[in-house]
């Protein structure tokens, strides 16, 4: 009270128990997810102590678990996400430009954007079967190998990659294109140095996202018949590849032990610290990308 | 950057109908270079003339047979209440109403002699010949520098001196001395009126015919407005400018004509700007004027 002489003037009370009621409902919800990534995490890495170690890391598998390693799978996986990047990013960018810029908002234009955002929920087997009869079967890239795994799994995040790039494009404010057209800019001119730089973060954090939910795929590579487990790096795009994933999932089926628990656990961990890599990596390139405009 | 890019831009745009003509104006001219009417001077040069111009969005009428001669080297203000179509005016003038892809044009438009609407116009090309500054100033996210130096980038007259080209026209743009010290700090980190000038300075820098400026100070402070105004009647000298306006002090202030545009996008009255806000031909544009109406 700033008043020397307070009154009594009562303005009542109301009622806050609803309010209070809420507010714990939605932090309860808001905890329910966290919670349980944070108790899997740590189960995981407790699991993980005394497995995962240097050894682990820069061996082959063995059918001992004391000295099973994951290298083939960790280099697997890395070589089939750089491939995946190189393919879904041109043409996923090349779609989302065309569907934003070029296209008419025509029936056609919304047929094919249909059918994308369906495209984002067809489950993953499904992809693996085409890849199976696609990659494999009709364009020869071998079973199991690096490029088949890649352009299948490339297909199965492009719908995810094309959506967020128009969704970057999209949010380039329309005068900014209006100044380039004025200015007597093609389309193309201001596709290329007023909409593409100005969208790039967007396009790269929805990319490498997409990346990240391809890094744990598993079915669609058991569709193309990736090999469970490999003893050598893959050393060419024609060399049958395993990944991380799949790799967990055959150990976690050994009747051993110290399989389902410490080796699973050591290469679950190793595949959450790829994938906070990558999305770090993502980030560093956003926030780089960001500052020079 | 080649030609295929512009009929890119040209194919999938409005083409015009090809009627002919209709007779503009009451003077019965149609003739579109050298005219000299009673009320203007000898020397004048009509460079841009509307002939029974219309445009419609869909099935909306935004513009009504509007005819009007724009002189060469003057300021001409276009005023009206919003929604009169004078917006549309002006963006039909270099073609920016193809971006919208329900837009339809009626008439002719001629620059310089020519139909901009005829089928063998590139908009790509004629909007080089004809700068636009827009209400809200849009600068882009790259340096004071690039800004400028964009039309002459995309234009391919980046040869030579760019540089040079960059501070002649901050210069013209009344921006140079403040900004000298900067020129390789982002656009966006002007003042909205330094913005707007810059936007200026990158619109004159290809060294346009014509300059459109919609609402340029609309979005700005009063210290800002002046200056910009000051700057549009530089630019007079050089270039020809058509400036739609919503204030009709800014308009008398600058202006040497004004067309009065009213609703349903019809052109009521078009005159010396002193004949305009002293004498005006119709009550309309007069309780207009006045504040009656709109």
């Amino acid at each position: 009270m700033a008043t020397d002489t307070p009154t009594d003037t009562d303005f009542g009370q109301v009622s806050r128990t609803k309010d209070v009621a809420f507010r714990l409902l939605a932090l309860a919800a808001t905890l329910v997810g966290i919670v349980s990534l944070a108790a899997l995490l740590a189960n995981v890495a407790v699991d993980a102590v005394g497995w995962l170690n240097w050894g682990f890391i820069t061996s082959p598998p063995h059918p001992d678990p004391y000295e099973a390693g994951f290298l083939p799978a960790l280099v697997g996986s890395i070589a089939i996400m750089l491939l995946i990047a190189l393919i879904t990013f041109p043409v996923g960018v090349g779609a989302a430009v065309y569907l934003e810029e070029y296209a008419n908002d025509g029936l056609l234009t919304r047929f094919i954007q249909l059918n994308i955002a369906n495209l984002a929920g067809v489950p993953s087997v499904v992809y693996g079967l085409l890849g199976l009869g696609l990659f494999v079967g009709l364009l020869g890239f071998g079973y199991g190998t690096v490029l088949a795994a890649a352009f299948t799994v490339a297909l199965l995040i492009l719908p995810i990659v094309i959506i967020s790039a128009q969704e970057a494009i999209r949010a380039v404010p329309d005068s900014q294109r209006q100044a380039s057209y004025g200015m007597g800019a093609t389309k193309w001119q201001t596709i290329r140095n007023v909409v593409l730089p100005r969208a790039m973060p967007g396009i790269m954090t929805g990319t490498i996202l997409a990346l990240g939910r391809a890094i744990g795929e598993t079915a669609p590579l058991i569709m193309i018949a990736a090999p469970t487990t490999v003893f050598g790096i893959p050393n060419s795009f024609e060399s049958k590849v395993s990944a991380m994933p799949l790799q967990i999932y055959t150990w976690a089926s050994y009747p051993e032990t110290e399989f389902q628990y410490g080796v699973v656990a050591a290469g679950v961990v190793t595949l959450l610290i790829v994938l906070l890599t990558i999305n770090s990596i993502a980030i560093v390139i956003r926030n780089r990308y960001q500052q020079r405009t | 950057m080649t030609m295929s890019d512009e009929q890119l831009l040209s194919s999938d745009t409005e083409s015009s109908d090809d009627q002919p003509a209709p007779t503009p104006g009451t003077d019965g001219l149609t003739d579109s270079t050298d005219i000299d009417t009673g009320e203007r001077s000898a020397t004048e040069r009509t460079l841009l003339e509307a002939r029974d111009l219309s445009v419609y969005y869909g099935k909306e009428q935004a513009l009504d047979s509007v005819d009007i001669e724009i002189p060469e080297k003057q300021v001409t203000a276009v005023i009206g209440p919003s929604g009169c179509g004078k917006s549309t005016f002006l963006r039909s003038i270099n073609r920016m109403n193809d971006l919208v892809d329900a837009a339809h044009v009626d008439g002719e438009l001629v620059f310089d002699g020519k139909n901009v609407y005829d089928d063998d116009v590139d908009p790509v090309a004629l909007r080089r010949k004809i700068g636009m500054v827009f209400q809200k100033p849009n600068p882009f996210p790259k340096s004071i520098r690039d800004n400028v130096a964009y039309g002459l980038r995309v234009q391919g007259k980046d040869d030579g001196d760019v540089d040079e080209k960059v501070h002649t026209a901050l210069e013209r743009a009344a921006l140079l001395d403040e900004v000298e010290a900067q020129l390789d700090s982002s656009g966006l980190d002007l003042s909205g009126g330094q913005q707007q000038r810059l936007c200026i300075a990158r619109a004159i820098a290809p060294d346009p015919d014509v300059i459109l400026m919609d609402e340029p100070a609309s979005a700005l402070d009063p210290v800002a407005t002046s200056k910009i105004e000051d700057l549009i009647e530089e630019l007079a000298e050089e270039y020809t400018v058509v400036i739609v306006t919503h204030n009709m002090q800014q308009a008398a202030r600058i202006s040497d004509k004004t067309a009065v545009f009213l609703t349903g996008g019809e052109l009521v009255e078009f005159d010396d700007t002193d004949k305009i806000f002293e004498n005006p031909e119709h009550d309309r544009v007069e309780d207009y004027i006045t504040g009656k109406f709109g």
